[in-house]
């Protein structure tokens, strides 16, 4: 036991204590101008340096407890951010699809392959018209047999009842509507063409769709950035019951509300960083399983669709709201628990 | 500098705790809060922190109303003084050094100057060279000596103890009060309340006396 040295005490004595001499060097310091204000500055970068690290090392040193959380925490940003990349992977294959729509023209019964070999030329010579193909009758009546499944039915026919069809496809995709319109207007009026069809309607109702599953999608997404926050949100409050006491005693020191949050954000922040990057890894690593399966599948079409990762933007976007969300379930819950929390 | 005026503390539950208290501590005085248990000495020093509000009457520290005094500014206005308790109120996983120095880090200090006063707080109360210990290793006597340490490293013109002889013995409990005489001496206005009377008799300063709620001696 250290008894409290005789010398200080007869410096106190004569009324000049070290902490008296202290206080007058300070008063000094603050007259010197710019020194404080750096001085406080520093001093305010430091406080936000030690907490973002001493945040980090509370969560290393509980690694159990964290791992939990932030799987939780991952899973959930995952499935919302899978759900991103699908609709975003429909939107491409969508894409694709519309450009290959196509106008089909059903010729009059009278016209022969002859004729309609010329008129097709005609056609292709508008500006508006890519491509034009021919398909003859018997084209027409083979295709018919091996893919109707009528087969057998068919050859009992005598004549081949089909006409000869124009598959015409237009320049540019779905966009112009109008052009496309018109265009299905000048081949009604032609005296070759018995039935001139646009196939939009199903090419609508994939739109369709697809704006439902977005819906559904945003839906699922907000309903799980709001468990992100609840999951945040939870763990601020255990961390906070976990050290009440050294919260009791910084207020009772003198600490303001924001010295005493702080910390706590910077951990919501953390949680909230490495959950986005984890869930990251984990869409990232199901894209890779899927992408085989689904490459094959494209091969099948020509090689139309490739799946779609994340590109670097969306990446970025993910961790930064995952950090977002994380620090946002943070504050939430300090603003309820702080003010119920009581001093002793 | 401490000013009570007609102070009334009531609770729900037990009826009025302090009832129309009134004293005023000068610059540089040194008092005693005394009485039996339950008189209302915790609840006049939780009004002094703002832990509680009066409900009639005013309170006033250097001219400010502690009663009236908006939530944001109650952090300001408790680094003007410093507590000490009779269970030290320590940070276990911090060192001595680091507990020191948290009314600074709080008060947003630079490095150095943060490593500077605690250092002479630290001497002022005998114990330098303590500063990496941790509070488990430390003898209650020099737990709180850390306490007080931590109370008056940001200079606040009150120093308010609760029970700070508590748990000492005799011998060191006259030592503590010495401290506290010392920081009187510089001008400090200091606080404490304490039932040992015999430690009170025998230092010759104002007693403020608490009974049932009301100041009978003062």
């Amino acid at each position: 036991m250290k008894r409290i040295p005789k010398r200080s005490q007869t410096r106190e004595g004569r009324n000049s204590s070290r902490y008296t001499g202290v206080a007058r060097a300070d008063f000094k310091r603050t007259l010197k101008p710019g020194g404080l204000i750096v001085d406080k500055l520093k001093a305010y970068r430091d406080l936000h340096a030690h907490a973002l690290f001493s945040s980090l090392g509370r969560l290393v040193a509980s690694p159990f407890n964290s791992i939990m959380t932030i799987a939780v925490l991952a899973i959930a940003i995952a499935l919302a951010s899978g759900f991103y990349l699908i609709m975003k992977n429909f939107n491409q294959l969508a894409g694709n699809l519309e450009t290959t729509a196509q106008i089909s023209l059903f010729l009059e019964d009278g016209v022969s392959e002859t004729e309609a070999k010329h008129y097709a030329e005609a056609i292709g010579r508008n500006p508006d018209v890519r491509e034009v193909k021919l398909i003859s009758r018997e084209q027409a009546m083979a295709e018919f047999k091996t893919h109707s499944g009528f087969g057998n039915a068919i050859s009992v026919l005598k004549t081949n009842p089909l006409p000869v069809v124009l598959q015409v496809l237009p320049r540019g995709g779905l966009e112009d509507k109008q052009k496309l319109e018109r265009l299905l207007q000048t081949f009604r009026t032609e005296p070759y063409v018995d039935i001139a069809q646009l196939d939009l309607q199903w090419v609508e109702r994939l739109h369709s769709i697809l704006a439902v599953s977005q819906h559904a999608a945003a839906l699922m997404n907000t309903l799980l950035a709001c468990a992100v926050l609840f999951i945040a949100g939870n763990t601020i409050r255990l961390e906070l019951h976990n050290r009440r006491e050294e919260v009791i005693i910084a207020r009772l020191v003198g600490a303001t509300r924001s010295f005493i949050q702080r910390p706590f954000l910077y951990t919501g922040f953390w949680i909230g960083f490495i959950s986005g990057i984890v869930a990251w890894f984990i869409v990232t690593v199901m894209m890779l399983i899927l992408r085989q399966s689904v490459e094959k599948l494209s091969s099948l079409y020509n090689d139309f669709f490739h799946l779609l990762f994340f590109d670097f933007s969306e990446t970025l976007l993910l961790i930064l709201t995952a950090s977002a969300l994380g620090v946002v379930g943070s504050w939430v819950s300090l603003q309820f628990l702080l003010q119920e929390a009581k001093l002793e | 500098m401490l000013k009570f005026e007609n102070v009334t503390k009531r609770y729900a539950e037990t009826g009025d705790v302090l009832r129309n208290v009134s004293f005023h501590l000068h610059h540089g005085e040194l008092a005693f809060l005394t009485g039996h248990s339950g008189a209302g000495k915790s609840t006049l020093l939780k009004l002094i922190a703002v832990i509680e509000r009066c409900n009639r009457g005013a309170i006033w520290l250097d001219g400010e109303n502690l009663s009236a005094a908006k939530e944001s500014q109650i952090p300001y206005l408790r680094r003007k003084m410093g507590f000490i308790y009779q269970d030290y109120k320590l940070l276990k996983d911090r060192t001595v050094f680091d507990n020191v120095a948290l009314p600074l880090v709080i008060a947003g200090y630079g490095h150095q100057e943060i490593s500077r006063r605690v250092r002479a707080a630290l001497e002022k109360v005998g114990l330098s060279g303590k500063e990496k210990k941790y509070p488990m290793a430390l003898s209650g006597g020099e737990q709180q000596r850390v306490g007080i340490a931590r109370a008056v490293v940001n200079k606040p013109p009150l120093i308010i103890a609760d029970e700070p002889t508590g748990n000492l013995d005799p011998e060191l409990a006259s030592e503590i009060m010495r401290l506290f005489e010392s920081f009187q001496q510089v001008g400090v206005t200091v606080l404490i309340a304490s039932h040992d009377i015999s430690l009170i008799s025998k230092m010759n300063h104002r007693v403020l006396k608490l009974d049932h709620g009301q100041l009978i001696l003062g």
